[in-house]
């Protein structure tokens, strides 16, 4: 058991758990925030991946735009859902099974193929992944076209929401 | 980096089950996307975790966790304004009750 | 290893051999060593955030031409204390209605969003908690945390004025992050790093706050805006909301807000030190001489540091105590309409430019750089005048779109 093991037992289960409370707890503010320790935990993760930026952008994006907008958006239609009644459908159970088949499934087929014991090398000291993802983000022979693609799709994203929920548009 | 990959990649089926069973289980509209994000970093795990344990100097994998967040950001803003729009009209926000074009 | 010269690694070496004197595995010594660094760490800045409750009351004291706290102590040096035996000794009140949970929660987070931006914080070349490599983009993640932490308090103490001023924070804090995020480029490119050791160690020569002057007024703004001081206090906005999101909370809860904001704007002093007047260093190559090379020692390069951070601080308080709160439909506007697109443009000239004048001498690629900022400052200037010109002819009042109905609405 070394150190890293353990920091990243600790990590998955922060985040299995509150996984799970994102999915069970009756209020749902209290899910937004399970999301945000749920989220925290993936950056930790990617920081043991040595993924960096990931882990930085990871807390910038989710926790603070996505997670806001979900409490904001809990905040405004809490009227009618704060307590009272159930959460989950009648037949949860069905999910429920549905859920822990896949899950025995995957962990089978992962467990069956050996070339996944592997563990990493180090990364050489003279590869900078930072720059490395900044180049391939935006030279040709890299992902210039997807880079692009997805800059669109967020200002069609951006003018879509403001477009629906301004509430001019009856 | 003594972890092994499957260390990894368990975490994320198990990430992906929970949020896979919040979606399909959940009333609330706003809970579904809640869950959709807990599958979306599923995936995204995965990818870091792949590009981490093959080849750390080919960016592939972390280029494509940038995208995935790209399309979840644009994904929570247009369904969370989907949901309040909906909200508006029809005071509810359960899923079940939103049937108008159900026939 | 000598002290004078590299104090932490002289501690953590003698520490380690302490450590391990004592029987324990080298991997356990290294865990406790890094959390005694961080226990320090936190005592410090803790310590730090008292004497700074003293300055800020002596300082709004001399704007506000008072003398300030004078009767405890000498200068009323030991006010922060009593203010602290006061807070402590009041009755700790948790409204009715309330999250417990998230209302505790609420005043922790605050004040942990600040502790995370020492982390980074660079006191001097060998004084410093990590040398991130993303340091930039820590410093908006940890913003992020503090945007929680208010619209949590907010929310969690069941109160409608809570709730409006965590509101009126988040749409403040959202917005201001555009232009900080692109105006924190503006180092980045000049610097050709994101790490908080290598912008200071580019600044060695030039001040960054000369190559892009505008970037340091938009970051400072967006700074402003981000701590919710005034002129962008409208999360507190004690003549409309009461106090805004901390109403509910009573003693040291809210002196954990209040400790927060403060060492929140003298971390962000900091920082301005580190990203636009050259950190612990950034002395114009004067260090270089042989005469002046004490400048390199790690405690006089934290003295500068410090120095520089408390103007920054100064200069925040400056603002705060001598602008009025603008109203919030102004605030946004004063943001989507100005200030992200002049951020924008200057982001974009600072790119070009760098790429066109890097084959210049040092002092052409400076000059470059100041000119294109002062023509910049003169064509918005321009424009804005010609905005404010048309809008007193036709007598358009300036209201935007929308709030009329909102007010109806609400």
């Amino acid at each position: 058991m070394t150190a890293d093991k353990i920091v990243f037992l600790l990590c998955a289960a922060l985040i299995i758990s509150s996984a799970l409370m994102v999915v069970t707890t009756r209020k749902l503010i209290h899910a937004a925030l399970w999301l945000v320790a749920a989220l925290f935990g993936v950056a930790i993760l990617y920081a043991i991946l040595q993924a960096g930026f990931l882990a930085v952008v990871q807390v910038v994006v989710y926790i603070g735009a996505i997670a806001i907008l979900f409490i904001f958006a809990v905040m405004l239609t809490r009227k009618e859902m704060l307590d009272k009644g159930a959460q989950t459908r009648s037949n949860w159970w069905l999910p429920a099974v549905l859920g822990v088949l896949i899950l025995v499934g995957l962990v089978f087929l992962i467990l069956g193929q050996p070339i996944f014991s592997r563990t990493a090398a180090q990364i050489p000291v003279e590869v900078d992944t930072l720059r490395n993802l900044g180049t391939a983000l935006v030279s040709q022979d890299g992902f210039v076209l997807p880079f692009e693609v997805a800059s669109v799709l967020l200002l069609a994203a951006l003018v879509g929401a403001v477009y629906i929920a301004s509430g001019n548009n009856n | 980096m003594s972890i092994p990959l499957n260390w990894y990649l368990i975490l994320s089926a198990a990430l992906f089950c929970i949020g896979l069973f919040g979606v399909l289980s959940r009333k609330n509209a706003i809970a579904i996307l809640l869950g959709v994000e807990l599958m979306l970093n599923a995936v995204n795990i995965n990818l870091v975790a792949f590009w981490r344990y093959l080849d750390p100097a080919v960016m592939t994998g972390q280029v494509f966790a940038i995208i995935v967040f790209a399309v979840a950001a644009a994904e929570v803003a247009v369904g969370l304004a989907l949901i309040i729009s909906v909200y508006r009209r029809r005071k509810t926000v359960i899923a079940d009750e939103i049937d108008l074009m159900k026939w | 290893m000598d002290f004078l010269n590299d104090p932490l690694n002289f501690i953590a070496g003698w520490m380690r051999g302490l450590l391990t004197g004592w029987g324990l595995a080298d991997g356990l010594a290294t865990v406790i060593i890094y959390f005694i660094g961080i226990t320090v760490l936190i005592i410090f800045a803790m310590t730090l955030d008292i004497i700074l409750v003293w300055v800020e009351r002596k300082v709004v004291a001399r704007f506000q031409d008072r003398l300030g706290p004078n009767r405890i102590g000498p200068f009323g040096l030991i006010q922060p204390f009593a203010d602290i035996i006061k807070l402590i000794i009041k009755e700790d009140i948790t409204p009715a209605g309330a999250d417990k949970l998230l209302y505790n929660l609420g005043p922790v987070l605050a004040i942990a969003s600040v502790i995370f931006l020492w982390a980074i914080l660079p006191l001097s070349a060998k004084i410093f908690g990590v040398d991130l490599n993303v340091a930039v983009l820590y410093l908006v993640a940890a913003g992020s945390l503090g945007t929680l932490s208010i619209i949590v308090g907010g929310w969690a103490s069941n109160n409608k004025y809570a709730l409006l001023g965590a509101f009126r924070m988040v749409a403040n804090m959202i917005s201001y992050e555009i232009p900080m995020v692109v105006v924190l480029l503006i180092p980045t490119i000049l610097a050709n790093s994101m790490s908080v050791q290598g912008i200071t160690q580019a600044q060695s020569g030039m001040w960054f706050a000369i190559l892009s002057p505008l970037g340091l007024v938009i970051f400072l703004i967006s700074a402003i805006a981000e701590l919710g001081r005034s002129p962008f206090d409208l999360n507190e906005a004690e003549s409309e909301i009461v106090a805004g999101f901390h109403i509910e909370y009573t003693g040291m809860k809210f002196g954990l807000f209040y400790a927060g904001e403060l060492l929140h704007a003298f971390t962000f002093g900091g920082f301005i030190a580190v990203l636009f007047f050259g950190g612990y260093g950034g002395f114009f190559g004067l260090e270089k001489i042989g005469f002046f090379s004490w400048l390199n020692n790690p405690f006089i390069q934290a003295m500068v540091f410090l120095a520089k951070a408390m103007f920054g601080y100064w200069v925040i308080m400056w603002i705060k105590y001598s602008m009025p709160r603008i109203r919030i439909d102004h605030m946004l506007a004063f943001n989507w309409k100005f200030l992200t697109p002049l951020a924008l443009v200057v982001l974009v000239n600072t790119a070009i430019l760098s790429k066109v004048l890097g084959g210049l001498p040092n002092w052409g690629y400076d000059l470059g750089m100041f000119l294109s900022n002062i023509l910049i400052s003169v064509i918005t200037v321009e424009i804005l005048r010609a905005y404010g010109r048309k809008q007193r002819k036709t007598g358009v009042k300036l209201t935007p779109r929308g709030v009329q109905n909102q007010e109806q609405a609400v």
